[in-house]
């Protein structure tokens, strides 16, 4: 008798035939790699997909510039293992080129400008098809996202006139400046993210795990206390135990108090979280009811 | 801490659409069912109080929850599919959420090409309205083997059970009476209030007469693996690995999926179209051989004999039923985009892993979607939301199954070959 197929196994079963799906059909693919846990899990499926031989994709980091250190370092070190280059597309680059423009004051963040770099690195090297980590549990624009997602020549979605996706058939044709967004890790949710991370014992970058940080206090949220992040004078620094529940930009990105050291402590607090990833960590979503939407629109990830 | 970390499910997710008509509570049910089962997270309950308050709503509205994007929001509608995740301790979930506007349908095909279960709403007032039939019809002509009819509102009728029996009556004899193929869907019925949260996820008083269980634990006790291992086996190849470096000079292997059957070390088989035939020598992991795999892996085949064997075929076992190779096909059409169906102009029909050419001969008849009544086509043709039988003819010869048979490779798309638009879903007859 074979088994059933387990839950984590048909994930992954689920996102490796769309990566095949995608990388037979489209000239130039691109896999973005942030080096944050979603990304780790698409770049080691794309490892199953395709290995023994050469990956038959690119892998981008679309890198702001205000990264958490101790991930850059991670980024280098994974790409170093398996052998496979790098295209680093620049925030700082798209401000020095003048296609971006520097937010400024105390609540600044390079979070929006990567949708220009994003979208220019996609015209400037010809790539017809973007694999991202994105999970449709992260958000409610997210949620109405497609697998393959169509983007039009000026790299925008338009919500309302998406492709039917039916079955497990993916069209995957594109016209002269269209695009493809893949987002083969779509149906998975942070636990079944950190369930696979112990299952394939994939490293992840250390800020995942507690650690003592000088931090300081914004809209009840935790951000570290670095350069990146210009502080008004009311936000004091101080040190607390805290952990990353997502890796984005430091200007954006925030922690929560966490004594979590292991994988098992992760799960058992991604378990039992009484608050969503993106609503403990992110401050760019807590814009505006539509705040993810309305950046999807113009091409985020 | 002492909290045990739960090992990985056993089974796969449960993957429901849902459906019904505007205002028939299904965002409602949805929002109550995740809030019942505690899958709604705090910083979403604040976000639904707030935005709630911000419409002048005297209490919070669980609908806002799955409207997801700001028309949907604005217009107090449900434009698209939206998926929602969640989990009980007994299971996990995922929710197709189809939105119920007549020019939707094309979006409760989606929903339901996917699901092991519908979830169809109606509201015991009204009963059986069109647009319910609608949804069974399209649930049935997608093959959904499992209807779970929430009967909605009963707090509106005094949870009266005649009420209830006679909604129940009535879709049960339209859903026996549709002329489609395949085995008759298992239905089972629920009395119940989405507001009140009358047995959802929670048994309720207010309805003595009913034994039944709560739909959640209907759902989580749902059995709907399919019965893989005797089904005829079929992989479809997506991709040939060729290293040709120089560890693996010499290395073939077909990447692809198990789309239904199981696949044996050893098994002789043959590859379509072309229909030529080797052994599978390997089955490769990334985490090592195998001797045998099951419905939906995804892996490599290594075959015994060098053949021309590349992306888009399909192999099966030998000594079971093969798939049928056809130039001319018989199918039932769901039109999903705003252009109307042409006879005689080329579209892309993808099946498989396998895009070929392929003209539309013939529509045969329309479907009454809201009666599942034939119709000969009239002039308005095949147009969205539109469903029709109809004949094909593929510039190759294509290896088949009928849906019927086995949804994986009796199913396929039909593209514009110019705009690569997709145009409508396939059942091949
Ligand atoms: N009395 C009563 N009202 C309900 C029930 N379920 C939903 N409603 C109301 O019906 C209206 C439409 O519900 P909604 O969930 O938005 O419907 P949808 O259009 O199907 O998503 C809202 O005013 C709900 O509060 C129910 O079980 N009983």
């Amino acid at each position: 008798m074979t088994q059933p197929r387990g839950h984590l196994t048909a994930l992954e079963d689920e996102a490796i035939f769309v990566l095949r799906e995608v990388v037979a059909t489209r000239a130039r693919p691109v896999l973005l790699f942030s080096a944050g846990k979603d990304s780790i899990i698409l770049l080691h499926l794309a490892l199953k997909a395709f290995r023994p031989s050469r990956l038959p994709l690119a892998i981008m980091h679309v890198d702001t510039g205000h990264n958490f250190p101790e991930v850059l370092a991670f980024r280098d070190a994974r790409l170093a293992e398996i052998g496979e280059p790098l295209v680093v597309a620049s925030v700082q680059q798209s401000i020095d080129d003048g296609r971006a423009i520097e937010e400024t004051g105390p609540r600044a963040s390079r979070n929006r400008l990567q949708s220009v770099t994003l979208l220019d690195a996609i015209a400037r090297h010809k790539y017809d098809a973007a694999f991202g980590g994105a999970r449709r549990d992260e958000d409610r624009a997210r949620a109405k996202e497609r697998i393959i997602s169509l983007r039009d020549d000026l790299g925008g979605w338009d919500p309302k006139n998406q492709r039917p996706e039916l079955w497990e058939i993916y069209n995957t044709h594109v016209r002269g400046g269209e695009h493809l967004r893949v987002f083969p890790l779509s149906n998975w949710t942070e636990l079944d993210v950190w369930e696979y991370v112990r299952r394939e014992r994939l490293e992840v970058p250390s800020i995942y795990f507690t650690h003592s940080r000088e931090v300081f206090s914004r809209d009840g949220l935790l951000y570290a206390a670095s350069p990146a992040v210009p502080r008004l004078p009311s936000e004091t620094p101080f040190t607390a135990q805290v952990r990353f529940r997502t890796v984005g930009d430091m200007t954006c990105t925030g922690a929560i108090r966490s004594s979590a050291a292991t994988l098992d402590d992760v799960l058992r607090e991604t378990a039992t979280a009484t608050v969503t990833e993106r609503g403990a960590t992110r401050a760019d979503d807590k814009i505006g009811e539509a705040a993810m939407e309305d950046r999807k629109r113009e091409g985020y990830f | 801490m002492s909290t045990e970390v739960a090992p990985e499910p056993h089974l796969r997710a449960l993957r429901c659409a849902t459906a019904g008509s505007v205002d028939d509570g299904k965002s409602t049910l949805l929002g109550r069912l995740l809030l019942d089962a505690k899958a709604i997270m705090t910083d979403q309950l604040e976000h639904l109080d707030e935005a709630s308050r911000r419409r002048g709503f005297a209490r919070t509205d669980l609908a806002l929850l799955t409207d997801g994007l700001r028309a949907e929001r604005e217009q107090g509608i449900t434009i698209d599919v939206a998926w929602r995740y969640f989990a009980t301790p007994a299971r996990r979930f995922v929710l197709a959420d189809a939105p119920g506007h007549v020019q939707y349908t094309r979006n409760m095909v989606t929903a339901a090409s996917r699901a092991d279960v519908a979830i169809v709403l109606v509201d015991v007032r009204h009963g059986l309205v069109e647009q319910t039939r609608r949804h069974l019809f399209v649930t049935r002509l997608l093959g959904v083997n499992s209807i779970a009819v929430v009967v909605n509102k009963m707090d509106q009728v005094g949870y009266a059970y005649d009420v209830f029996a006679r909604v129940r009556e009535d879709i049960s004899t339209y859903l026996a009476a549709l002329p489609l193929p395949g085995p008759a869907p298992s239905v089972a019925f629920f009395p119940v209030s989405a507001l009140v949260g009358d047995n959802v996820v929670d048994r309720s008083a207010a309805t003595p007469w009913y034994d039944g269980p709560t739909l959640l634990s209907h759902l989580e006790g749902l059995d709907v693996e399919e019965r893989g291992a005797d089904a005829p086996a079929r992989f479809a190849v997506q991709w040939v690995i060729r290293p040709q470096n120089e560890t693996h000079p010499d290395y073939r292997g077909y990447a692809g999926r198990v789309l239904s059957g199981v696949l044996r070390r050893g098994d002789a088989i043959k590859a379509w179209p072309s229909g030529v035939a080797s052994t599978i020598s390997r089955l490769e992991t990334f985490d090592g051989d195998v001797e045998s795999v099951g419905h939906g892996a995804a892996i490599t085949v290594h075959l015994a004999d060098d053949l021309d064997v590349g992306r888009g075929d399909l192999l099966s076992v030998d000594g079971q039923p093969p798939p049928t190779l056809a130039r001319e096909i018989e199918a039932d059409l769901a039109w999903v985009h705003a252009s109307q169906a042409k006879v005689g102009v080329p579209y892309l029909l993808k099946h498989g892993t396998r895009e070929v050419r392929a003209v539309l001969a013939a529509i045969v008849h329309v479907y009454d979607v809201a009666t599942g009544a034939r119709a000969a086509p009239g002039a308005g043709g095949l147009a969205m939301n539109g469903i029709a039988r109809v004949e094909l003819r593929t510039a190759e010869a294509i290896p088949v199954d009928t849906f019927a048979e086995r949804r994986q490779t009796g199913s396929f798309l039909l593209i514009d070959p110019a705009s690569g638009a997709t145009l409508a879903a396939g059942m091949v007859r």
